[in-house]
């Protein structure tokens, strides 16, 4: 048995403290953006904020997206749509995106429905938009290689490599992913590549004329993007999902889903 | 050792040959595992060249006011300032060569997509550099049904025609 002074039990209590210490610290130095950062490299990582207090439901942003990308126009396929959602004040909740929003909301309509002005508790537009995580589970379960991450984090799709399965369909929890009409291969908001690469914004955020959708570098603590992500109140959609959606919005309420 | 053992493993080796040669043929060079990632690396490099290549249908207001100056400076002025020409003129591509001529939407329902009276549009607009200010909007179904609204209302200046 060993004799144990109350200068030896102090002596190792501050070691086994030190040694406790030590694990935490490392734990705290590889956070997964830390890891991401090297995984990804640095250079910007593009990412949207989407006001949805200011969003008026025009639909311009689907209409510009749709002529940008070359989405056929009269079918209900679209990279990017708006929702509409209305509360009655006996609790009930209609949500429609009537053509993905293509031509705007002109009626007081949701579902079909005529709601008079009086029972309506609540109503607000949503515009939606492929989340560019940072761990998409569409590219995850694409088994031949053509959905992929780009290193400023944009997820594209190959077209000329899709086996057209609709695994990524079907594993993108924010429905953004689908079939194109004319391609038949998965298709998806691909951040306007062609214009952003160029020094130009998406062709859904120079269409909105209310200043909902933003978009910018969030590596960069000055973009104006990182700014309102650090200062104010935004949240992701499905954050329980893991997949780290790099849109925030402004202004959600706990119905969108 | 007898041929009947060897036979199967000739035609094993030549088809695992056969194999090697389609995928160096077919497989692109550029595909493969990129920055050490199998899990969102595994594609085509080629691809981001692909759509970096998609041509840019709409070219922005400034585009536009090359040519059209008067009506360029006319928006610009206006409560009207945010909107883009494309919006309701659709996009240039490379007008004027092609398409030499672009459609102006002049239907009630192209206004009516932000200034329809609807109970959850916001009232208040805050996209002007001066401040918020209230949005106009109506009641389609009361406010001259039928007509169009640029009998009345000039587009390029927000006002009376």
């Amino acid at each position: 048995m060993m004799n144990w002074s109350r200068r030896h039990f102090l002596k190792n209590s501050a070691k086994a403290l030190a040694a406790a210490a030590v694990p935490a610290a490392a734990y705290e130095l590889l956070t997964p953006e830390i890891l991401a950062a090297v995984r990804k490299g640095k250079g910007p990582r593009w990412a949207w904020v989407i006001d949805a207090t200011k969003c008026v439901g025009c639909g311009m942003c689907v209409q510009a997206c749709k002529r940008e990308n070359e989405i056929p126009w009269e079918t209900t396929a679209s990279r990017t749509w708006v929702e509409r959602y209305v509360v009655t004040t006996d609790g009930r909740v209609l949500i429609d995106s009537p053509n993905a929003a293509r031509d705007g909301y002109t009626k007081n309509n949701p579902m079909g429905e005529q709601v008079p002005a009086e029972q309506i508790a609540k109503g607000f537009f949503v515009p939606k938009v492929c989340n560019h995580c940072e761990n998409p589970p569409c590219v995850q379960v694409c088994p031949v290689g053509a959905s992929h991450v780009t290193d400023e984090g944009v997820v594209l799709v190959d077209r000329s490599w899709c086996i057209g399965c609709g695994y990524c369909l079907q594993a993108c929890p924010f429905g953004t992913r689908f079939f194109h009409p004319v391609h038949k291969t998965a298709e998806k908001c691909t951040f306007c590549y062609h214009r952003i690469t160029k020094g130009m914004n998406p062709a859904c955020v120079d269409a909105c004329a209310f200043g909902v959708r933003k978009w910018g570098d969030i590596r960069d603590p000055n973009s104006e993007v990182s700014r309102i992500v650090r200062t104010e109140r935004v949240t992701v959609l499905k954050e329980e999902y893991g997949t780290k959606p790099h849109a925030f919005y402004i202004g959600l309420d706990r119905i969108v889903r | 050792m007898r041929s009947h053992v060897f036979r199967p493993l000739w035609i094993a080796l030549g088809l695992l040959a056969l194999f090697l040669t389609a995928r160096a043929l077919y497989v692109p060079g550029d595909f493969g595992v990129h920055r050490g990632d199998y899990t969102y690396g595994w594609y085509r490099t080629g691809n981001e060249d692909d759509w970096k290549a998609v041509q840019v249908k709409h070219k922005g207001k400034d585009y536009c006011a090359g040519c059209h100056h008067e009506n360029y400076a006319k928006i610009a002025a206006s409560k009207h300032s945010r909107i883009q020409c494309e919006n309701c003129h659709g996009p240039a591509r490379d007008h004027p060569m092609d398409p030499p001529k672009l459609a102006v939407d002049r239907e009630r329902d192209l206004c009516l997509r932000c200034h329809a009276d609807l109970p959850y549009r916001p009232k208040v607009y805050t996209g002007l550099p001066g401040g918020p200010i209230p949005m106009k909007m109506q009641n389609p179904e009361v406010h001259n049904p039928g007509l169009p609204c640029v009998t009345c209302h000039s587009v390029h200046t927000a006002g009376w025609k």
